[in-house]
């Protein structure tokens, strides 16, 4: 798959380390990473918390930069926010202030831009959410909300979609609803997608790609192809392969924490008198 | 689209670290809504109760005018003497007004422009406590010994009064924004400034209503009690005038007026805060 324009991936991060100063001394969040993303595909990142999982996509996305390295998007470097990036944060984020609608319009009234009402019209139709656009953020349920902030992040028509842990805060039939929803709107319109969840299910289900970062610094530590034909039925999910593979991630993801504590089990040698 | 998903889930959205003076939107909130015919009954019920009940009393025990006017004898002298009273309630009105523009402005400025620097922030805010937790009444007789008798002490009075107060629940609403909201809109590429107006200023509003609700109220009692320490004119200087020449019936109605004038200034910011800032409730 190979849709950008000049025929190399679509979103490149090449070497990326950012450093954050604290109060107790610098901590280096994520550390020389790598990935290429192709057109088209959607790649999850997973990892255990705190792993530099979002820093890493805040940097692709251009809401902040890095200490050293740096991210392409169609081989031009990413410097700040980029009008062909999407992106969807933990939760929902709507502005509790505005209606729907104007949730969506948003983003157009920053950029200054008028919004393309046949197109939103057909993405809320496309959710589900046809007839709601004059409800309060308050007044839709949790599922309808990231539906909605899904809708905002396609409105402007980005060819790269980042997703921040966008479903976690659902429960978890809400959350295979989203999935499906995320499938259906791809299989539609194939949007580069980089998305990063803590659900090994979440990330098989979706992912062409899957990213195993290790423990703080962040580094990439695995890579796993996922080549489960779409769209991912029920009974794909429940193969022994889906079964082997989930296993394999989580084995990764603990077999490094593991190993963290047993580091700092051993005991500290004595300083030299 | 699945059942469950029509049933509106009121979550509340946003942070609620709301921890200004006033405990938030929920101060105004909390106010009368609407309400059935048998509520109305009861309320009128109770009122004509304490009022008549207050009356009956006072002429059981004919309790003289001096100690405690009888409400009758209050109303009588509200109309009678209204003519009288009236320019007074204007001259308050006008300190009020002056004084509340002024420190209003002034603290919701101060208030939008420190929050956007932290380290300003914690230089100034102690300074604010200091000014919000001290009665500025106390600042009167000096500011009657400098600029006279005359309207300047009572609106510098009352917009030092109201000013902190609405300053820092306004500040308090501009930092409930949460890190989210900010990098949702400068992932649109939005400006310092499209983020103050189009994110931190509406998620700041309820609790700027709440502080210009506070703060009005304070400057009332500021310039009260200023008109009370020096000068010839104002509601503060009848209730000392008719105090001294023990006209009860007078200074009751006084009294009453003051209390309308409280209780009209918060209804105007609930009604304010319903209208521009329901989203919270």
């Amino acid at each position: 798959m190979s849709g950008a324009v000049s025929g190399g991936p679509k979103l490149r991060v090449r070497n990326a380390s950012k450093v954050y100063p604290t109060r107790s001394g610098d901590v280096l969040a994520i550390d020389r990473c790598s990935l290429d993303v192709e057109a088209g595909e959607i790649v999850s990142i997973v990892g255990p918390s705190g792993c530099g999982k979002t820093t890493l996509l805040w940097a692709m996305s251009g809401l902040h930069g890095l200490t050293s390295g740096e991210v392409l998007l169609d081989d031009k470097p990413v410097k700040g926010p980029n009008p062909e990036i999407g992106m969807v944060f933990q939760e929902a984020n709507l502005l509790p202030w505005r209606t729907l609608d104007a949730n969506i319009h948003f983003p157009f009234e920053i950029k200054g831009t008028k919004p393309d009402r046949l197109w939103i019209d057909e993405l809320l139709n496309r959710v589900g959410l046809e007839g709601f656009g004059s409800r309060m953020p308050r007044e839709l349920s949790g599922g309808m909300q990231q539906r909605a902030a899904l809708v905002r992040a396609l409105s402007f028509k980005p060819s790269v979609l980042l997703m921040d842990e966008p479903f976690g805060a659902l429960d978890a039939f809400t959350r295979e609803e989203m999935n499906r929803l995320v499938e259906k709107i791809w299989l539609d319109a194939p949007t580069t997608i980089v998305l990063i969840t803590h659900s090994i299910d979440e990330a098989i289900f979706l992912s062409d790609r899957i990213i195993v970062m290790s423990q703080r610094p962040g580094r990439v530590a695995s890579i796993h192809n996922v080549d489960f034909p779409r769209p991912r039925s029920l009974e794909i999910m429940a193969t022994r392969e889906v079964f082997e593979l989930t296993n394999t991630i989580k084995m990764e993801i603990v077999g490094g924490q593991q190993s963290r504590y047993a580091a700092q089990d051993t005991p500290v040698p004595a300083p030299a008198a | 689209m699945s059942e469950t998903d029509a049933i509106p889930e009121f979550k509340r959205a946003g942070p609620r670290n709301e921890v200004g003076l006033a405990g938030g939107m929920s101060a105004l909130a909390a106010g009368p809504g609407i309400r059935s015919m048998g509520e109305v009954l009861a309320i009128v019920l109770v009122a004509v109760v304490i009022i008549g009940g207050t009356e009956l009393l006072l002429n059981i025990f004919a309790v003289p005018q001096y100690v405690l006017p009888k409400p009758s004898e209050i109303g009588m002298a509200l109309i009678t003497d209204f003519p009288l009273i009236a320019p007074h309630l204007g001259h308050t009105l006008i300190e009020l007004f002056a004084g509340f523009a002024i420190g209003a402005s002034v603290g919701l400025i101060l208030a939008a422009v420190i929050t956007q620097f932290p380290f300003a922030e914690k230089i100034i805010t102690p300074y604010i406590l200091l000014l919000v937790t001290t009665p500025m009444l106390a600042l009167v007789p000096l500011l009657i010994l400098r600029f006279g008798f005359g309207y300047e002490p009572r609106i510098i009075a009352v917009a030092l009064a109201s000013g902190p107060m609405v300053m820092i629940n306004a500040a308090t609403g501009f930092r409930r924004v949460d890190r989210g909201k900010i990098a949702l809109a400068r992932s649109y590429g939005a400006s310092t400034l499209q983020i103050f107006w189009k994110v931190r200023a509406p998620m700041a509003l309820p609790m700027i209503f709440v502080g210009l609700m506070v703060g009005s109220i304070f400057g009332l009692l500021t310039a009260v009690g200023a008109e009370m320490v020096g000068g010839g004119f104002g509601l503060g200087n009848r209730l000392t005038s008719y105090s001294s020449m023990i006209q009860m019936p007078q200074f009751f109605a006084v009294v009453l007026i003051l209390s309308i004038l409280g209780i009209l200034i918060y209804v105007l910011f609930f009604l304010l805060g319903k209208r521009f800032a329901s989203w919270e409730a």
